[in-house]
């Protein structure tokens, strides 16, 4: 269903914003390679975050936000409820 | 000599900036459409360097790195946070629904969509009001940087009135002879000059030092505490405030939300999401470690002074050090002709042509779009002249300032039952209490470690909701415009 897709979706923004600052790090001065581990994490992170972007931008792009599916992201969409699924479009901020 | 070479390399890239403008002008329509938005036909590149040209410039040259400087390199996964992901997704949220309205409805102001939703003149007013008291001081303390950090590379030659003023002279040419076009292209120019730049700055200062083991073992000699996660400053609820405030504020940023709407298309819009977060992380981690590196190796930064210039005096030669100060210049004023185009749409667009003069027909409003910015930037260099201490303290809560307006607008982009009376409360609201919070004593900044302006972000957020269901709608509103088929072909 759409709207259990973007939930999904809005969950995983939610998750990349929360582990963007590796807060289990909090306090840890480990060095490798010259650079802080918590400033690998991070750059790694966005790493994936971008990857993450991509696969948003090439499958579900549209999501919350056009009214009328369009063939790209609607595969899974039996019929969902549209004002519903506008309506939490905002969630994922 | 040095001062040759530096005044040299920033007369040289004025001049280039002038030939982008010169070439863009012979290209665009006179329309206030094209020049606002160069006719909504932006590609991946251009659409993705203007944004982070605008957006960043040149606090990631001097801010950024003077913060790691004195308090630890956290400052990059601040950034990160805010930057790379907060608002790419905001990018999404707000920014991919802002394209498909302005497509479909022609706006070109944040101001213009919500009024012709609320069908209210007034709140469309209000936004562009509340914007520009923001953008205003903004845009002064822009001419304020600029002015002093030519003086003080010049080393007194050029006083800061003259330089502030030549400045200011120069952009308003360029701005009215290029618009939006010739300030993207020269923005792509720059951001890849930045980006080049920096790499190979922290590739040359390590190089001398002997890598970064080397540099991050002289910092860990010199402050432990910096390479250790979190301090007294970086404090968890100080981190998340800032990246989320900041990213907000980012978004209703004219200069950046005007850019919403003149994408090309949606797969312009969806290449720059993707990539937004790897340009961030390229540019922050060098810009910001530097800062941070600089405190371990021997160099004396006066006091109140920028820390980049000095590293890059210490390890670089003078050609390479001034190239990169005068980059650092350049994208001041990147930032500046584009809030001053922003500016003046939203004045002629929201406040000129629904309060003065209705009739107002688009050849006009270009011309008038011109006259716009003459005045703006005018008026504001005037106002650094006299040194105000309010428009201080505006000009550097304007992040705070623009990221009350967020979540009124989201609100309003996703939930139909939100009503005119309801979001303009909400922005009265949150604008009221945010200003309180930096003006009067009484209202405090900080509420438990959680900044003022994200606690207004609650507050607009709450009236918001609260006064919509508590309102009905007005029988003008057009409710359905954000939601009905949108984003059919």
């Amino acid at each position: 269903m759409r709207r259990r897709e973007l939930a999904g979706w809005a969950a995983v923004g939610i998750v990349l914003c929360t582990f963007a600052i590796p807060w289990f790090l909090w306090g840890d001065g480990t060095v490798i390679a010259g650079i802080p581990l918590w400033l690998w994490w991070h750059i790694g992170w966005m790493g994936l975050a971008s990857v993450v972007f991509w696969l948003f931008a090439s499958r579900a792009w549209g999501i919350g936000i056009e009214t009328e599916p369009r063939s790209a992201s609607s595969r899974d969409d039996r019929g969902g409820d549209r004002s519903a699924t506008t309506a939490a479009g905002g969630d994922e901020a | 000599m040095t001062l040759a070479i530096q005044l040299g390399i920033i007369v040289g890239y004025l001049m280039l900036a002038l030939v982008v403008g010169l070439v863009a002008y012979r290209v665009s329509e006179r329309t206030a459409e094209d020049f606002y938005l160069a006719s909504r036909t932006f590609g991946t590149i251009v659409l993705l360097f203007t944004t982070f040209a605008t957006l960043l410039s040149a606090f990631t040259f001097f801010a950024g790195p003077n913060i790691a400087y004195h308090e630890g390199p956290e400052w990059v996964l601040v950034m990160g946070l805010m930057d790379g992901i907060i608002f790419a997704i905001l990018w999404y949220v707000i920014g991919y629904k802002q394209w498909l309205l302005g497509q479909r409805y022609d706006y070109v102001t944040l101001g213009e969509m919500l009024g012709d939703r609320f069908a209210s003149r007034e709140l469309r007013g209000l936004v562009a009001g509340v914007s520009l008291l923001w953008l205003f001081p903004y845009v002064m303390l822009q001419q304020v940087g600029a002015g002093t950090a030519l003086e003080a590379l010049t080393e007194g030659a050029v006083p800061y009135a003259v330089g502030a003023g030549l400045i200011t002279a120069f952009m308003i040419l360029y701005v009215v002879v290029a618009g939006m076009r010739g300030i993207a292209w020269t923005d792509t120019l720059q951001g890849a000059f930045m980006l080049v730049t920096t790499w190979v700055a922290m590739i040359w200062v390590l190089a001398v030092v002997g890598g970064p083991g080397a540099a991050t073992a002289a910092l860990e000699a010199e402050a432990a505490h910096h390479l250790a996660l979190g301090s007294d400053h970086y404090t968890v609820q100080w981190m998340l405030s800032t990246a989320i405030v900041i990213g907000f504020g980012v978004a209703m940023f004219p200069q950046v939300n005007q850019r919403f709407f003149a994408a090309g298309s949606r797969t312009v819009l969806k290449r720059s999401f993707t990539l937004w977060p790897i340009l961030c992380v390229l540019l922050f981690v060098p810009a910001f470690m530097l800062g941070a590196w600089g405190r371990g190796l021997d160099v004396t930064v006066p006091e109140g002074g920028n820390v980049l210039p000095v590293i890059l005096a210490e390890f670089t030669p003078v050609w390479f050090a001034a190239l990169v100060i005068a980059g650092a210049m350049a994208a001041m004023m990147s930032s500046s002709d584009s809030m001053l185009l922003s500016g003046s749409s939203y004045f002629t667009r929201d406040l000129y042509r629904p309060f003065v003069d209705r009739t107002l027909t688009d050849r006009r409003e270009d011309l008038l779009a011109r006259v716009g910015v003459v005045i703006f930037a005018t008026a504001a260099f005037g106002a650094s002249l006299l040194n105000p201490a309010t428009l201080f303290e505006l000009g550097d809560a304007a992040f705070s300032g623009f990221a009350q307006l967020a979540l009124p607008v989201l609100v309003a982009l996703y939930w139909r039952k939100t009503t005119r009376a309801g979001i303009t409360a909400g922005i009265l609201a949150s604008q009221l209490f945010y200003l309180a919070s930096l003006f009067v004593p009484a209202v405090p900044g900080s509420y438990a470690g959680w900044t003022a302006g994200l606690v207004g972000m609650g507050i607009g957020l709450v009236v918001t909701v609260g006064a919509s269901l508590l309102t009905s709608p007005a029988a003008e509103e057009r409710r359905s415009i954000y939601f009905d088929e949108l984003g059919a072909d």
